[in-house]
């Protein structure tokens, strides 16, 4: 029982720090550009896509990830010159309509390269295995991987924006576009990077995903509701909500799918809580949402706004 | 709406002339693929006056409205699951829940503006989609078919297609004459105030809140309605009528067809779905095509499609 409960938790924690991951990219596209991305999921089912194929040709996990997520970069800083640059400074509608021709223009592009059945994407065997973390207490390799991994980028994130001088600019560009412009600074370019930065950050929680689960069209766009839900629990543009939020959100629909049915079953009969379960697990994180929200209405963090 | 003769006007009564006028031109080709075509445009094209309400004219920018349609279209199914087939019972109960459904999400969801607006609605809308979709007495992910449609007085029978065609198209007109009632009341005229300067509408004694969210649950309800005709025209329900990107489309075609005018969805609506219809005769990828093609349309297009028919007029008139 306590096994298992830790095994969730870790779960959970790993969970949350994959979201992160995605909502991260996408707090720090909106609280710089103020650009609202639909396409954000598309670009962690690019990413997917990439290491699966990269991994299948280089043979090796690893290099393929390495690669894939190089091509993610560019994938998302393409966009960026090509459509995204003429919609800053746009309504947020217009936005949400452009990324979302966006989406369906990605999902059809996969099709037509990839083929409509998803891929999957083998570990290879040293990460196949599971470690004793605790005595008695098995975990798997590679989620353990997958929470040092998203650990290291958030603490490499929060040096790279607020202890170095890009990071001073892309705090600077947030606050007043123009006047780093005006004091000699290459605005566009660094609007570029910061939008390549938010794709490589999807596509690293794609093909971090992608073990786990199928690679396959839509793989984004359910989870990057989940995303949504984060940045608006965590305040929008907020890096650190996001991680906090992220966290949250992780737990609480992890543990909930594991443990709701079991708790139900105690107020309930054994046929009503089995029906209510699922539906009740799932609409939980929109719960959180929901209370957060009425306390709340800007996030927990709010991003200091101009 | 004013009267003149322009070509905005010219186009917007020949396209209403030609959805009554539908099935005189099926009856004469026997092509009734078309007339199963425009029943989904119509019905849809209601849902996108009802989003229209909200988004065009209260600036509230929902990307939840699909909700509604699978609320109303589950209304519908799930009391011809249990044997109710009336349909005084079932569309009063579709448009209440999509009521009450509004009534909830709206409370919460005003209480913010802007992004979180819209990303609210659609995670609130996403929470109604999972829940449907593990409802499994319902048929859970699978969707529920429906034996019977609603079932109304004598004469009226909506499993002639013909009849149920021009209910949906009566529905509409109704739905576009209602909308354009109200933003043209002193009501419609608060939530376009509210929509260009909330704070200045409150500061001279407008409870804002209270108009916006009658004005969302108003949209909401009308919505549901679209969903308990869709149910009845499919003869079934699934979740997936109400996922995201199902209110995506609704946007779309708000946008495309032109956000200022009461028509303007009706025709975006045409325009969408006639528009993948070509496309996907044309190749099976049809999508990569309409997605760069909506992403120009936002770039280049900000009026929609009435806006480019008013520009016409502007152009002849000088």
């Amino acid at each position: 029982m306590t096994t298992l409960f830790i095994e969730q938790c870790l779960n959970g924690v790993q969970f949350g720090l994959l979201l992160f991951l995605l909502a991260a990219g996408l707090t720090l596209v909106f609280g710089i550009m103020d650009l609202v991305n639909l396409a954000h999921g598309s670009l962690y089912m690019v990413g997917a896509y990439f290491a699966a194929t990269l991994t299948a040709w280089t043979g090796s996990f690893v290099l393929g990830a390495v690669l894939a997520l190089g091509a993610t970069l560019l994938v998302g800083m393409a966009v960026e010159v090509i459509a995204m640059r003429r919609l800053y400074g746009r309504d947020h509608l217009d936005h949400v309509l452009g990324t979302f021709g966006l989406i369906l223009f990605f999902d059809e592009a996969v099709r037509l390269i990839w083929g409509p059945e998803g891929l999957s994407l083998p570990l290879p065997s040293w990460l196949n295995t599971s470690v004793t973390i605790l005595p008695g207490i098995q975990y798997s390799a590679y989620r353990l991987s997958i929470i040092v991994v998203a650990l290291a980028v958030a603490a490499v994130l929060y040096l790279l924006v607020m202890r170095t001088r890009v990071g001073m600019l892309i705090r600077a560009g947030a606050s007043s576009r123009e006047m780093v412009g005006a004091l000699g600074v290459n605005i566009k370019l660094l609007y570029t990077l910061v939008f390549g930065l938010g794709a490589a950050l999807a596509g690293l929680a794609g093909l971090m995903q992608a073990p786990i689960l199928t690679v396959q069209i839509g793989m984004g766009e359910n989870i990057l509701i989940l995303a949504f839900v984060i940045t608006v629990i965590g305040g929008i543009g907020s890096i650190r909500g996001a991680f906090i939020a992220a966290l949250l959100v992780g737990f609480v629909d992890t543990l909930g799918r594991s443990y709701l049915p079991d708790i139900l079953r105690l107020v309930l009969s054994p046929n009503a809580a089995a029906t209510a379960a699922p539906a009740l697990s799932s609409m939980l994180i929109y719960l959180v949402m929901a209370v957060v929200l009425v306390v709340r209405p800007e996030g927990l963090f709010p991003a200091v706004r101009k | 709406m004013n009267g003149a003769l322009t070509v905005r006007n010219i186009v917007v009564c020949a396209l209403l002339v030609a959805l009554v006028l539908l099935p005189a031109y099926v009856k004469l080709t026997g092509n009734i693929f078309v007339l199963t075509l425009f029943t989904r445009i119509v019905i849809l094209g209601l849902a996108a006056v009802s989003l229209n309400l909200i988004l065009g004219f209260g600036g509230m920018m929902s990307f939840g409205h699909a909700a509604y349609l699978g609320i109303g279209g589950y209304a519908v199914g799930i009391l011809a699951h249990e044997g109710v087939y009336s349909g005084f019972v079932q569309w009063p109960v579709a448009l209440f829940a999509s009521a009450v459904f509004a009534l909830v999400i709206g409370a919460l969801s005003l209480r913010t503006r802007g992004v979180y607006f819209i990303m609210i609605t659609l995670a609130f809308a996403q929470m109604a989609y999972y829940v449907i979709a593990g409802l499994a007495r319902y048929g859970g992910d699978d969707g529920l078919t429906i034996y019977k449609r609603s079932q109304f007085f004598a004469p009226l029978d909506l499993t002639n297609k013909v009849q149920f065609y021009y209910v949906c198209v009566a529905l509409l007109l109704g739905a576009i004459y209602l909308v354009h009632r109200l933003v043209n009341s002193r009501f419609g005229l608060v939530i376009q105030g509210s929509r260009s300067n909330d704070l200045r509408m409150r500061a001279i004694g407008f409870p804002t809140y209270r108009y916006r969210l009658t004005c969302f649950v108003i949209a909401g309800t009308l919505c549901g309605l679209a969903g308990a005709l869709i149910a009845n025209n499919t003869d079934f329900v699934s979740p997936s009528m109400m996922y995201w990107t199902r209110s995506g489309d609704l946007i779309i075609m708000v946008v495309l067809g032109g956000m200022g005018s009461v028509v303007g969805p009706l025709i975006g609506a045409v325009a969408l779905l006639v528009l993948e219809e070509l496309l996907s005769g044309i190749t099976e990828y049809w999508q990569i095509i309409l997605g760069p093609l909506l992403l120009l349309v936002v770039l280049f297009a900000r009026g929609g499609i009435d806006g480019l028919l008013s520009q016409i007029r502007a152009r002849a008139g000088a």
